[in-house]
């Protein structure tokens, strides 16, 4: 049901400051790419278009198209809420709700959106925190507040809150920056699994993690300061740690940016 | 460096006593200027708590042998004349509570809602206009407010001085507060659990239903708390449009209402004992439930969610 993504001549503005320019690029379904470049260029812009979660920002909008196989989520007639729902997002932070347990926390998307049946609930509630490798950990204490887990349980948690609501497309912002070298292990060996099933998009600003997980690379970077942040280079993974076509790209991976 | 340097700078610094150090001795001008402060400082303290534990002191000692009847707890103070001892202050701790339940039950709604459009959808003029005007509200002096309603509700529509009127009075001055206290508490909830709603395509009005509401809500029960124990103790709207009876009375839209400030306002000028000594039981009654009503949103803000 992974979905490919396709966009087009992406603009991207906070207000009149345009804040990314000119991005064209496309995911293929059930693969893994990853945004890389250097802080401010834009990678969390681009990718929060990518659900519609940019215009949550006041003077927030775009122009160009993102299609979501044959659908152009920018269209009119499309509600972004229900776009959210077919693009899942888990963020740089671990945010589980406070308010709720764990069970609660996976369940919210579901509740939130009118499912009541308990024994839907609790299934989806076991399958989601099986797939983000949570369960085993969890299953004895799933009505304890979600916010009493650790760092990486709790972003885990996310991931299963956010896959709970069957998502096409999940998009992850740096989900492991705030995470120590183990739970990003268990992260990344999660983004592997959750490949076979979703199409996923990922910021990261490690370098291994970028080559150690996805399929296909974009390195964004900046002109110059107060200039748009641009897609530099898109293409496989593989192909832009070993051989990149652009000269700014060699330099960031090899660490003799800027 | 003496060993006897050594030993004084490894043990804890006394408070107030200069700790010798590679940075040199404390000048004497600052030296001086550092007691001054303190004593600044704790003179200031105790102006400030003295009249308060005076206040408390001679109440309780004033007014504490009527709380200790039974008798003040059941009964009104129907035809007990000045001179004679006895009744309770019933009539007048059931109006100040039936009062101040409407009085919440009337701005609790608005204010909250209010509120919650500011922080979650004003956006431009109008949301400009509605927190000048909640700040013009906030600055409000209470006679002004009671004068307001004693216009429209005597003068203009022509209605009697009832308990309702009184209650209006006091929302005016009660719902600025709960606005002010509510923004502050939606502020605190962080934008990542929004946005974690929203990007499980929640819808914002939901979203604020069941996750902004619920994460703030414990401040905000702590805030309507505070604001009601203030308005608990307002004097002036009560004494323009609910003037003291000694009888029980339920009634919101008929005939008067007795509340302790209006007891107490009424036997104020009593040189007679037994009218004095309910002066000051009324009194300790009043402090009694808005040091509870205080102490309960201290209770409830323990367990909020966001942390100030
Ligand atoms: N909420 C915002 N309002 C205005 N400008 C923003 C906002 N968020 C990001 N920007 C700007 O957009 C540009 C790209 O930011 P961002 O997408 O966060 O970069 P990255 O994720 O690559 O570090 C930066 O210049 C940043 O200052
Ligand atoms: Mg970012």
């Amino acid at each position: 049901m992974a979905k490919r993504i396709d966009v087009k001549d992406l603009d991207i503005y906070y207000g009149d400051f345009k804040a990314v320019e000119g991005v064209t690029m496309t995911v293929e379904p059930r693969s893994v790419t990853a945004f890389i470049g250097p802080s401010g260029c834009g990678k969390s812009t681009v990718l929060r278009t990518l659900n519609r979660m940019h215009e949550v920002i006041p003077g927030g909008r775009v122009e160009g198209s993102v299609m979501l196989d044959d659908q152009d989520l920018y269209a009119s007639s499309m509600d972004p809420v229900a776009v959210r729902r077919t693009v899942g997002m888990v963020f740089q932070r671990p945010n589980p709700f406070p308010t709720m347990s764990i069970r609660d926390n996976v369940a919210a998307g579901l509740r939130l959106n009118g499912v009541k049946k308990k024994s839907v609930l609790d299934e989806v509630v076991e399958q989601s925190l099986r797939g983000a490798n949570l369960w085993t950990e969890v299953k004895d204490r799933l009505d304890k507040p979600g916010a009493g887990l650790s760092g990486g349980q709790q972003q885990r948690l996310c991931i299963a809150r956010a896959i709970a609501v069957n998502p096409q497309v999940l998009l992850m912002d740096e989900p492991c920056s705030a995470l120590d070298p183990i739970s990003t292990l268990a992260i990344e060996d999660l983004i592997n699994d959750l490949k076979s099933e979703y199409t996923i998009v990922i910021v990261t600003h490690n370098m291994q993690q970028a080559a150690r997980v996805s399929d296909q690379t974009a390195f964004f970077n900046l002109k110059a300061t107060g200039e748009p942040g641009r897609l530099v280079e898109i293409g496989e993974t593989q192909r832009i740690f070993s051989n990149p076509t652009e000269k700014a790209t060699e330099d960031y991976i090899s660490g003799r940016f800027g | 460096m003496s060993s006897a340097q050594v030993d004084h700078a490894a043990a804890p610094p006394a408070a107030g006593v200069p700790t010798p150090s590679a940075f040199g001795e404390k000048s004497g001008g600052r030296a001086v200027k550092d007691v001054t402060a303190r004593v600044v400082m704790w003179l200031a303290f105790g102006i400030a708590v003295v009249p308060l534990v005076w206040i408390l002191g001679s109440t309780l000692v004033k007014g504490g042998h009527m709380l200790v009847d039974s008798v003040w707890w059941t009964n009104s103070q129907s035809g007990i004349t000045s001179r004679r001892v006895g009744g309770g202050a019933v009539h007048a701790i059931q109006g100040t509570l039936i009062q101040a339940a409407v009085t919440a039950a009337m701005s609790v709604p608005v204010g909250v809602l209010t509120a919650v459009y500011l922080v979650e959808y004003g956006r431009g003029r109008l949301a400009r206009t509605v927190s000048f005007m909640v700040d013009i509200l906030t600055g409000i002096p209470s006679i002004v407010a009671g004068l307001f309603i004693y216009a429209l509700w005597v003068t203009t529509l022509g209605f009697q001085r009832v308990a309702f009127a009184v209650t209006l009075a006091l929302a005016m001055l009660m719902i600025p507060t709960i606005v002010r206290s509510t923004e502050e508490m939606l502020k605190l909830v962080p934008n990542e659990l929004r946005e974690a709603s929203y990007a499980l395509g929640v819808p914002k009005w939901k979203t604020i239903m069941k996750i902004v509401v619920p994460t703030a809500f414990s401040g905000i029960v702590t805030g309507v708390l505070l604001g009601l124990a203030r308005v608990m103790g307002e004097t002036a709207p009560l004494i323009i449009l609910g003037p003291y009876t000694k009888v029980i009375a339920t009634d919101l839209f008929d005939g008067l209402m007795a509340t302790l400030p209006t007891m107490i306002n009424q036997d104020r000028t009593e040189a007679l004992q037994p009218a004095l000594d309910r002066v000051w039981g009324a009194s300790l009654t009043l402090i009694l439930l808005v040091f509870m009503l205080n102490l309960l949103g201290r209770f409830v803000g323990r367990f909020s969610k966001v942390k100030g």
